[in-house]
């Protein structure tokens, strides 16, 4: 090793209590890699370096004289994060990719952040993203978009394509993102890290933006399945301020250790759904070839691989987004320059709202608005948003029956690897098939896990996913972990990675 | 289905966006192509089928009924495109 930012998360916690190395000279390398790469990468909105050094000298004091006392010191203490620009840190301006957020700044700290600080982590900065996290690009950010690190050429996938970035790059050891319809998974796949997205209800949003409320989960983007089940383990569990939190006690080896442990490395016993409605005709040959091989992989490991049949697939994506938008077109609505944001001047209120949610709004999230408002108005209703809601409980009972059979369930994260920019700019529903196999699991409540298998003939990474029952990460992490034992795709690190 | 320009319209005054003319177009287009995916889902027979629930087994817990310092007036305001007596400032809403 022969940067500190080529660290994964869990090598820098050991550095750091070990001595090796201080948080001092951590965050320094970080901020001193962002300076160099970030000006073309463009995966961060905002970088906090003079709170993050302040915070690394205290995190070294704090370590040193836990070395003396020879205490064990809070889990994260020194190690820096990323953090999407939807989620609340107080006093940094968090922008949700936004116009209709320019100059705002919260008064308060997101529960999952302000969990993930007082186990002792940093926040390095804010993350790009799509505009209130709506896109699988990060092009619809109203401040630029974001590069994949593999082809500056190519999207880095999204909303969460900042924190992918980042994390890709070795511009943040590990970084939290946000999934509705995939906007951890695809992102992490498209940049060849791990991406999890917890269980519905799994982590507090309180803090959290909201986007689809039914949807919404926090999640990770780290180097490793490890990693992501450090940081999760950190920020999960019920908060008082967010009613759908529900209480987790995770402990590290809970979710990191192989689902039957009986030999180390091995998977004997975990049964893998593999389901033929994700393997349609218009996946990329390049990426069925990875997840192939890697189930291959997984039945060497001693996993059974099973036939799981998923009947309602292809009604996810329209239900997905009926439903999301719905949900957005509400939630949107206290966006109407009163309170917070820019306000253009206007006579009457009505005319205030008008004007500046038409001016403030970028094109994305004024369609979704209109779809959702569309979808829940007098008339249609019963037709798009009922009619959506029920389709959405037999697919969820989809998986409930496939999980009767199955442990997990694997699939491709995306029909294809990472895409050209502006190659979907002019269609919006050609982006929005971009998320056709990410969507099932939100829908679902259930969690998913990506991580990277192979890549493809351009030299992009290939992303596999793994589904699990409600509450078992630690069923895609464990066997994510085996997996990533085995193989070194997720050590590979992008073509200017390694140049310092 | 084709969405008319009146619909649209409305649409965008039910969601408060002030839209030009080239957007309004624009959209027509684009969600009627889009609710013409989304027909198959009409398609789909689903009597008897519930919708959708978040709702959990187990019961939804209480917390005590205590009372927690908030955030201050001064933090709530100091975002506020306009603020005046420590309220926030909007035009007239009645003549």
């Amino acid at each position: 090793m022969s940067e500190l930012t080529d660290l994964t998360l869990s090598e820098c916690i050991s550095g750091l209590q070990g001595g090796d190395f201080s948080s001092l000279e951590l965050v320094r390398a970080y901020l001193q890699r962002i300076e160099r790469l970030d000006n073309s990468l463009h995966a961060y909105l905002c970088v906090l370096a003079e709170q993050a050094l302040a915070q690394a000298k205290d995190a070294d004091r704090r370590l040193s004289s836990w070395r003396k006392e020879q205490e064990a010191p809070p889990p994260l203490m020194g190690v820096p994060l990323a953090v999407k620009d939807v989620l609340c840190v107080e006093g940094a301006p968090t922008t949700c990719g936004s116009r209709i957020l320019e100059n705002f700044t919260p008064p308060f700290t997101a529960t999952a952040v302000e969990r993930l600080q007082k186990a002792g982590a940093i926040v390095l900065g804010k993350t790009n993203t799509d505009e209130f996290a709506m896109g699988s690009s990060t092009e619809n950010s109203a401040y630029g978009l974001t590069r994949n690190p593999w082809d500056p050429q190519r999207v880095p996938g999204g909303s969460s394509g900042g924190s992918a970035a980042a994390v890709a790059a070795r511009l943040a050891p590990a970084a939290l993102g946000t999934d509705t319809g995939g906007s951890v998974r695809q992102p992490a796949s498209f940049c060849g890290v791990t991406g999890l997205k917890p269980t519905y209800g799994s982590v507090s949003r309180y803090g959290l933006v909201a986007f689809g409320s039914s949807l919404d989960v926090v999640g990770v983007l780290a180097h490793d399945a490890r990693d992501a089940a450090l940081v999760f383990q950190h920020m999960a569990g019920r908060d008082p301020l967010d009613a759908t939190s529900v209480e987790r006690n995770l402990t590290p080896s809970d979710l990191t250790r192989a689902p039957f442990p009986e030999r180390e490395g091995e998977l004997r016993g975990l049964r893998i759904g593999v389901p033929r409605e994700y393997f349609i005709p218009g996946l990329q040959a390049e990426v069925e070839q990875a997840v192939r091989a890697a189930l291959a992989l997984f039945e060497s490991l001693g996993a059974e691989l099973v036939e799981v049949n998923l009947p309602h697939t292809e009604y996810a994506l329209p239900v997905y987004y009926l439903v999301a938008p719905a949900e957005a077109s509400a939630n949107l609505a206290r966006f109407d320059g009163i309170r917070y944001g820019p306000r253009l001047p206007a006579d009457e209120l009505w005319q205030v709202y008008r004007r500046t949610r038409g001016q403030k709004f970028g094109p994305e999230v004024k369609r979704r608005i209109m779809l959702g408002t569309y979808a829940l108005s007098a008339g249609y209703y019963d037709a798009y948003y009922g009619q959506a809601q029920k389709v959405r409980t037999l697919i969820r009972q989809d998986f409930e029956r496939a999980f009767q059979q199955v442990d997990v369930i694997a699939a491709p994260v995306t029909p294809n690897t990472a895409f050209v920019i502006g190659e979907h700019s002019d269609d919006p529903l050609s982006m929005y098939l971009e998320d056709i196999f990410t969507i099932p699991a939100n829908l679902a409540g259930i969690p998913g896990l990506a991580f990277p298998v192979g890549f493809d003939q351009q030299g992009l990474p290939v992303g596999m996913q793994l589904m699990g029952p409600h509450f078992r990460e630690d069923l895609l992490l464990g066997a994510a972990g085996v997996y990533q034992q085995a193989t070194d795709w997720h050590r590979r690190t992008p073509p200017d990675g390694r140049s310092g | 289905m084709t969405l008319t320009l009146q619909e649209v319209e409305h649409i965008a005054n039910l969601a408060r966006l002030e839209l030009s003319p080239a957007e309004l177009a624009l959209y027509r287009e684009q969600l009627s192509a889009i609710l013409d995916h989304f027909s198959r889902l009409q398609q789909l027979d689903t009597s008897g089928v519930l919708p959708y629930s978040e709702a959990r087994q187990e019961s939804m817990p209480l917390r005590p009924d205590q009372a927690r310092p908030g955030l201050s007036t001064e933090a709530l305001l100091k975002n506020a495109p306009a603020a005046e007596d420590d309220q926030f400032r909007v035009p007239p809403v009645l003549d």
